[in-house]
C-alpha cells in the first residue's frame, strides 16, 4: 500500500509540475495575474507530493519491506536504522528521488519567500524550475521507479554495498545534491530574465543568496566526500581526480565564479551578460555531473547501474536544457543593457580576474574529464587522464588566483590603488616569507617548490586577516573602538574574510600532505615495531570482533612517542559482510593536533604476516577544516541583513502596506 | 577608458588566460595520458618498454606467487595472451585469481609488466568496464559475467 501511495504521489507531482511549467509563462506573456499566481501554489503542492513519495520510500526502508525491489536490493534487516535510511540514496532510483525532492524543496522556498519578487520574474522562474522537475519526474517514473514490487517477497534483503555503510554517507549525498540542485534556482532566474529580455542589479540581489546557499552545501558536500574517501577506501588519499569527483568540482568552480560576478552585478550593475551565462553554466555542469555519475558511462562507486535507456534519457534532458538555455542566451543576451564602467585595477577588475581563472580552471577539468569519453567514442582508444594531467594544468591556474586573492577585498570599487593595497599587505607578505623560511628549515625532503606553496597559503590566510584588521583599524585606535568597528562591519565582509581564510587553510593542508606525508608499507607479525615520523608503533596481534551485519578482524597497535611515552592504541580492521561476501578496510586514524596517523590492514598472508599501510599525514585535517571555515563564511554572508531582506520593496508597495494597517 | 577599450582589455585578458590554459592542457596531454591495453593489445601493438600503460584482464588461475616484502607475481590474461606482472605493495580488497584487474605501470625489457598501481574492485560482482570490453573482443566473455554485471549492484573502480 505504502509504495503504491508513493508512486501515485509522484505522478500527481508530475501533473502539477506540468501545470506549473506552462500556465505561469502564458500568464507572464499576457500579463494575466491569475495565471501567474498559479505558480506559487503549484510549486508548494508539487513539493508536498514529492515529500509524500520520499516519505513513502523512507517508510519502506525503515520497515524493511522487501517486497519492494529497491529495498530488497539495497537493504537488510540486520542493518542499523541509520544505514537503512541512508540506503535510500545509496542506489540509483532512491538518489534520483532525493534529487527531485530537493528540487521541489528549492521551488517551494522560492514560492514561499519570493514574496517581494516582481510577479512576472517569479512566475517565469518557477515555470522554468517546473520544466526541470517535470523532466526528472518523468525520468523516475519511466526508467527508474523506486516503488517497483517483486511478486514473491524475499525474507531478507541483499544489503547495501558495505563501503557505503558509513555515517559519512548520511550527509555527503544530500549536501552535494543541495548544492547541485540549488544552482537550478540561479538557472531558472537566468532563463526567466532572458525570457523577459530585461535584467537589472536587483536580479543579482535575489539570486545571490540562492547561489551562496548552494555553494555552501556543495563545499561541504565535496569536503565530506573527500573525507569519506580518505578514511574508508584505505589508501589515505583525499582527492583522486576521479571523473566522479571532477563532476562535483566543476559546478563548484563555476558556482564560485558566479558568486563573485554576481557581487559585481549587484554593486555596479556590470557583467550582467556574463553573470547570466555563468548561472546557466553552473547548473549545466551540475546536470552533466548527474549524467556522468548516473548514466554508467563512468564506472565507479557512484555508478549504480549500467542501463542504456537511463543514460539516453538523461542525455536527452541534458541536450534539451543545456542546448535550449544556451540557444536562448545567444538569442536574447544582446538585448541586455551594459552596465557601469571600471578601470582594470579595481575591485571589479579583481573579480573579473577571479572569474577568468576560475572558469579556465573549470575548463581544464572539463576537458580532462570528458576527453577520454570523447576519444573512446571517436577512435575506440581507451585512455585514462590521471592526477598528473590535472596537477600540471589546474595547479598553475590556481597559483595566480591565490596570489591575487588577498588584493581583491582591499581594492576600491571602480578605481583601485594597487600600491596602497600592496603596502597594507606588507605584513602578510612578511609572514608568508617567514613561513617559507620555516618550511625550508623544519621540513625535510619533498619537492623544492613545496615551501612556496606554504608561503602562498599563509599569504592568503594573512591577507584575509589583513582585510579585517584594516577595516577595524586594529592597533591604530583603542581596543573598544576596534570592537565596535568589528561588530559594525557588514557580515558579508566577515564572510569574505572567512571564506578566503578557509581556502588558504585547505591549501596549507594539501601542500603539507602531498609534500611531507610519509608512508610505510610492510608485512608485519606480532611484536614488530615500526617507526614513522616521530612515532613508534608496536603491532600486538589480531583478534576477532563481530558487528550487527559484519565480522571484523582487528589489528591492535600501540602508539608511542619516539621517546617511549605511551600515546594510545589504534585498531584498524578488515570487515567482512556475509550478505554480499565482501570485505572492506576500516582504517584507524589518530589525530595529533591537525596531523593524523593512519593505519590500514590488508588481507593476512598464509604465513601469518599481515600487510599494513601506515601513513603520517601532516596537517591533513586542515583540508577539511578549511572547507568548514568556507562554509561558515558563506553562512555569515548569507545572514547579512542586506541579503536576508533581499531587494528593498518599492516605496509604493510599502506605503500601500501601511495604509492597509 | 571608453567602453570599447574596456571591452577590448577584458576580451584580451580572457583570451590570454584561455591561451595559457590551452597551452597547459596540450602540454599535459603530451606526457600524462595513459592508454589502456589488454594483453593481446600489448602483444599486437608492440608497446615499447618503459611506456606507461594500463593493463587489464583476468588474474590467471594459479598464477599468484607471493614473495618477501609484499612482492607478488601473477599473470594477466584475456584468454589469448598472458603477461607476467610484478607488484610490490598491499593488494586491493578483492584481488583474486580469476577476477578482473587493471594494473598501471610499464613493461621492462624482458616482457614483464612492473605495476606500481593495482586497481581492483570493491564488489564481488563488478567487472571493470575496460576489462569487460577487452574480454568481449577476445571472445572470452562468459555469459556468467554479463548476468552478474546486469544485476543492479554498486560497483567501484576507485
Amino acid at each position: 500500500m505504502i509504495p503504491e501511495l508513493g508512486q501515485y504521489a509522484l505522478m500527481l507531482a508530475l501533473g502539477l509540475a506540468l501545470i506549473q511549467a506552462t500556465m505561469p509563462i502564458v500568464g507572464a506573456r499576457t500579463n494575466d495575474a491569475v495565471l501567474m499566481n498559479i505558480a506559487a501554489p503549484a510549486a508548494l503542492g508539487q513539493f508536498v507530493f514529492v515529500a509524500i513519495a520520499f516519505a513513502a520510500l523512507a517508510e519502506c526502508y525503515v520497515a524493511s519491506d522487501f517486497s519492494v525491489l529497491n529495498v530488497y536490493e539495497n537493504s537488510n534487516s540486520a542493518m542499523p536504522l541509520i544505514y537503512r535510511l541512508t540506503s535510500i540514496w545509496g542506489n540509483h532510483e532512491g538518489s534520483m528521488l532525493l534529487w527531485v525532492f530537493i528540487l521541489a524543496f528549492c521551488g517551494a522556498l522560492v514560492a514561499l519567500f519570493g514574496t517581494n519578487l516582481p510577479a512576472a520574474l517569479k512566475a517565469n522562474a518557477l515555470a522554468v524550475q517546473a520544466w526541470i522537475a517535470a523532466a526528472f519526474h518523468l525520468f523516475i517514473l519511466t526508467t527508474s521507479n523506486p516503488f517497483l514490487r517483486i511478486p514473491d517477497a524475499p525474507f531478507e534483503g541483499r544489503d547495501l554495498n558495505p563501503i557505503l555503510q558509513d555515517p559519512g554517507l548520511a550527509f555527503h549525498p544530500p549536501m552535494l545534491y543541495l548544492g547541485y540542485v540549488g544552482f537550478s534556482i540561479a538557472f531558472s532566474f537566468a532563463i526567466a530574465a532572458l525570457l523577459e529580455g530585461r535584467i537589472d542589479a536587483a536580479w543579482a540581489r535575489w539570486v545571490r543568496p540562492w547561489v551562496l546557499g548552494a555553494w555552501m552545501c556543495l563545499t561541504l558536500g565535496i569536503a565530506g566526500g573527500s573525507y569519506w574517501a580518505y578514511y574508508e577506501l584505505g589508501w589515505g588519499g583525499f582527492w583522486f581526480w576521479d571523473p566522479v569527483e571532477n563532476a562535483s568540482l566543476m559546478p563548484w568552480l563555476a558556482g564560485t565564479a558566479l558568486l563573485h560576478s554576481a557581487v559585481v552585478m549587484e554593486k555596479r550593475a556590470a557583467l550582467k551578460v556574463w553573470t547570466i551565462l555563468l548561472a546557466i553554466v553552473a547548473f549545466s555542469l551540475s546536470l552533466i555531473g548527474t549524467f556522468l555519475v548516473r548514466s554508467g558511462v563512468l564506472t565507479s562507486v557512484h555508478a549504480f547501474a549500467v542501463d542504456p535507456t537511463r543514460g539516453i534519457f538523461i542525455l536527452a534532458i541534458l541536450v534539451v536544457f543545456i542546448g535550449g538555455a544556451l540557444a536562448l542566451y545567444a538569442w536574447r543576451a544582446p538585448l541586455l543593457k551594459q552596465g557601469g564602467l571600471f578601470a582594470p585595477i579595481s575591485r571589479e577588475g579583481a573579480l573579473v580576474f577571479n572569474n577568468l581563472f576560475l572558469t579556465s580552471a573549470c575548463a581544464t577539468v572539463f576537458v580532462g574529464t570528458l576527453y577520454p569519453l570523447a576519444l573512446e567514442a571517436l577512435t575506440g582508444d581507451k585512455i585514462s587522464v590521471g592526477p598528473p594531467f590535472f596537477n600540471s594544468t589546474f595547479g598553475p591556474l590556481f597559483i595566480p588566483l591565490m596570489l591575487v586573492m588577498p588584493f581583491g577585498p582591499l581594492l576600491g570599487w571602480k578605481r583601485g590603488d594597487i600600491l596602497s593595497a600592496a603596502q597594507r599587505l606588507f605584513a602578510a607578505a612578511m609572514l608568508s616569507a617567514l613561513g617559507i623560511a620555516a618550511a625550508f628549515a623544519l621540513e625535510h625532503g619533498g619537492p623544492v617548490l613545496a615551501p612556496f606553496g606554504i608561503g602562498i597559503a599563509i599569504f592568503v590566510m594573512a591577507g584575509a586577516v589583513t582585510d579585517i584588521a584594516e577595516r577595524t583599524m586594529i592597533l591604530r585606535v583603542p581596543l573598544r573602538a576596534v570592537l565596535r568597528r568589528a561588530i559594525g562591519l557588514p557580515r558579508s565582509v566577515w564572510g569574505t574574510a572567512f571564506a578566503h581564510f578557509g581556502i588558504g587553510a585547505t591549501l596549507l593542508g594539501i601542500v603539507s600532505v602531498t609534500a611531507w606525508g610519509s608512508e610505510h608499507i610492510a608485512a608485519i607479525k606480532p611484536g614488530d615495531v615500526i617507526d614513522i615520523s616521530h612515532y613508534r608503533l608496536t603491532f600486538d596481534g589480531v583478534f576477532d570482533r563481530s558487528g550487527p551485519n559484519y565480522r571484523d578482524v582487528v589489528g591492535h597497535f600501540t602508539v608511542r612517542r619516539a621517546s617511549g611515552d605511551f600515546i594510545g592504541v589504534m585498531e584498524p580492521s578488515r570487515r567482512t559482510f556475509p550478505a554480499r561476501n565482501m570485505a572492506t578496510t576500516e582504517a584507524a586514524l589518530m589525530s595529533r593536533g591537525v596531523s593524523q596517523l593512519y593505519v590500514s590492514l590488508g588481507d593476512p598472508n598464509p604465513d601469518g604476516t599481515v600487510p599494513v599501510r601506515l601513513y603520517f599525514k601532516p596537517r591533513v585535517l586542515l583540508i577539511w577544516l578549511g572547507a568548514i571555515i568556507m562554509f561558515l563564511g558563506g553562512g555569515l554572508s548569507l545572514s547579512d541583513r542586506r541579503l536576508r531582506v533581499g531587494a528593498p520593496r518599492p516605496a509604493k508597495a510599502k506605503a500601500a502596506l501601511q495604509a492597509a494597517e | 577608458m571608453t567602453r570599447k577599450q574596456r571591452r577590448l582589455v577584458l576580451i584580451g585578458a580572457g583570451l590570454g588566460v584561455l591561451a595559457v590554459a590551452v597551452a597547459l592542457m596540450l602540454n599535459a596531454f603530451r606526457d600524462s595520458i595513459v592508454f589502456f591495453n589488454s594483453p593481446s593489445d600489448v602483444a599486437e601493438k608492440h608497446v615499447e618498454p618503459g611506456t606507461r600503460i594500463r593493463l587489464g584482464g583476468l588474474v590467471k588461475d594459479g598464477s599468484i606467487v607471493r614473495g618477501n616484502d609484499l612482492r607478488v607475481r601473477f599473470a594477466v590474461t584475456d584468454g589469448k595472451t598472458e603477461i607476467p606482472v610484478t607488484y610490490q605493495g598491499v593488494l586491493p580488497d578483492l584481488f583474486r585469481e580469476g577476477q578482473g584487474v587493471v594494473a598501471e605501470g610499464a613493461l621492462d625489457g624482458g616482457g614483464v609488466f612492473n605495476a606500481d598501481t593495482i586497481l581492483a574492485k570493491h564488489d564481488e560482482t563488478y567487472m571493470p568496464k575496460e576489462v569487460a570490453d577487452a574480454l568481449k573482443k577476445s571472445g572470452h566473455w562468459k555469459d556468467d559475467y554479463a548476468q552478474r554485471a546486469a544485476m543492479p549492484v554498486t560497483g567501484a573502480a576507485k
